[in-house]
């Protein structure tokens, strides 16, 4: 098909879907350690902890690659915020998502083999990559490896603080996940980012 | 033969002393429990001048009355009191002839008078209204219960945990939770981690506490915040700490019996600080949360919950709301 980009080779699809996977897997058992009880409301509390484990290091090695190849392929270059307008330029994004979407409005961003992200995804991918996700990271080895935690922070166990850091990054992320899920199906026909992130290619022609 | 003597500055006649002590007794015996009860300093000097003079040392000296021969032996150890223990312990205020043979205060002592039965909890602690809120009786049912009552005949006792010449209340009169942890572990460890002394009980292999909890994650961090008891005991709120100790294969292994708003530390480790369920800022549980520990999944925090169902269903609810207006839209 004419016009067709091809924006996601092989390598980041996978990392992609390695990430989603574990994601969700971390957020299951998540939630069945934060709610733990005799009877469990998702899984016990014994194989939450050994899954949760086995996600959150594997996500940690998926991460680390993701920032490696980041450097090396250049792909951090598609999360650069860039001038002039950005603000506006978001401003429009979100006035789009909130309103154009539904008069039938043309989406005020093309996705280019320069510009894979529009301005609402880079600034939230931004603080998702570079600010969330390190900071569930290291506190998820820090609860990992209690003894490289601070005793005592704030007069309270230096656990405790690392724990509730946790959790909140990691609510923060799952809040994200649904979002960034549905937001994929706006401005687009159902299901084409689905396509995309599986094919590799995207269609400019099915831009909603 | 002639026995030894004994080579003291003051002679075997100061065992005499003894005789002075039963007043002292009397005034102070009903009130071994009592943390404040001072020991007198009467009471520390007839102890050393008697008894600590030699008890207090790991060594002993007499003279051989054949050989004329100075000699220094080595004390065994379970003879050994250590006087700042002892001056610490529930039984602070007891003279040694208190609870032993008034025969020991001859020197050298008769080898027949370590055969004479010793006292147990309940001689003393049993059948007194005094001590009828501790339910000695009750501890003393649960013990028997316990997995280490079969070890009676092997000269397994009370004092096999509990030394009368050491033992202090710790759990419920300290608020250092980790130090009432080391304390009462470090029973658990006398023998469970000490073959020489787990042997004089049992001919059973010593389990590797390690690898028999290797099941456990993060162990150390579990070995250092609680006790060995909070999982090897069945809960008894009737008494203040539960005796029934439980083989490995029953113990608690079910980890949500600790991390669960319904801890079950709330009435082991924590039952004499357990005041409310959830503290001023929220926390279930909010007695666990200390400068010493934080139990996940026990210790979650009720504003916080509240916060991220209302905020998942607000974004659940947007997304829902959004979807609605895009299909009529579409319609349009």
């Amino acid at each position: 098909m004419s016009g067709k980009l091809y924006l996601y080779p092989g390598s980041i699809r996978i990392w992609h879907l390695l990430n989603a996977v574990l994601i969700i897997g971390l957020i299951i058992t998540g939630v069945s350690l934060q709610y733990a009880a005799k009877d469990p409301i998702l899984l016990p509390f014994r194989v939450s902890i050994t899954w949760h484990n086995i996600f959150g290091v594997l996500l940690s090695f998926n991460y680390a690659l993701y920032l490696i190849a980041g450097f090396v392929t250049g792909n951090f270059r598609f999360y650069i915020i860039r001038q002039p307008r950005f603000w506006h330029r978001l401003f429009r994004q979100a006035r789009y998502y909130a309103f154009g979407v539904f008069r039938g409005e043309e989406h005020p961003f093309h996705v280019s083999e320069t510009e894979k992200f529009n301005p609402l995804q880079k600034i939230s991918y931004w603080f998702v990559m570079f600010i969330f996700m390190p900071i569930v990271i290291v506190t998820g080895w820090g609860l990992l490896y209690p003894d490289l935690v601070a005793h005592v922070i704030f007069g309270v166990s230096g656990l405790h603080v690392t724990d509730i850091v946790h959790i909140i990054a990691g609510f923060i992320l799952s809040i994200f996940l649904v979002v960034h899920i549905y937001l994929c199906t706006v401005g687009m026909k159902w299901g084409d980012a689905i396509k995309t992130i599986s094919t590799g290619y995207h269609h400019p022609l099915n831009d909603d | 033969m002639a026995r030894p003597t004994l080579r003291s500055t003051s002679g075997y006649r100061s065992w005499i002393l003894l005789t002075t002590l039963p007043a002292l007794l009397f005034a102070a015996g009903t009130q071994g429990q009592d943390d404040s009860t001072p020991v007198t300093e009467e009471l520390k000097q007839a102890n050393h001048t008697a008894c600590l003079h030699c008890h207090s040392k790991k060594y002993f000296s007499f003279v051989n009355a054949m050989t004329e021969d100075s000699v220094k032996k080595r004390m065994c150890d379970t003879y050994v009191i250590t006087p700042e223990k002892y001056y610490r312990s529930n039984h602070k205020t007891f003279s040694c002839a208190d609870c032993h043979d008034a025969a020991f205060e001859v020197y050298p002592h008769d080898p027949e008078l370590r055969l004479t039965p010793k006292y147990e909890c309940l001689d003393c602690h049993g059948g007194d209204e005094y001590w009828a809120d501790y339910k000695f009786e009750e501890i003393y049912a649960e013990y028997e219960e316990s997995v280490h009552a079969g070890l009676y005949d092997n000269g397994f006792s009370c004092w096999s945990c509990h030394d009368p010449h050491e033992y202090h209340i710790s759990a419920r009169n300290t608020e250092n939770i980790k130090a009432t942890i080391a304390y009462d572990n470090a029973i658990c460890l006398s023998c469970h981690g000490n073959i020489d002394k787990y042997q004089l009980v049992t001919a059973q292999e010593n389990p590797d506490i390690m690898t028999s909890h290797s099941w456990l994650p993060n162990q150390s961090l579990h070995f250092s915040s609680v006790r060995c008891l909070e999982c090897h005991t069945e809960v008894n709120d009737n008494i203040l700490v539960a005796h029934k100790i439980l083989p490995g294969d029953k113990a608690v292994k079910n980890c949500v019996e600790c991390h669960s708003s319904e801890s079950r530390l709330l009435e082991t480790l924590y039952r004499f600080e357990k005041k409310e369920k959830r503290s001023q800022f929220g926390f279930y549980n909010g007695v666990l949360v200390n400068e010493n520990s934080y139990v996940i999944g026990a210790n979650r925090n009720i504003f916080l919950n509240v916060a991220s169902i209302v905020i998942f269903g607000f974004t659940l609810l947007a997304i829902f709301i959004h979807i609605v207006l895009r299909l009529i839209s579409k319609k349009k």
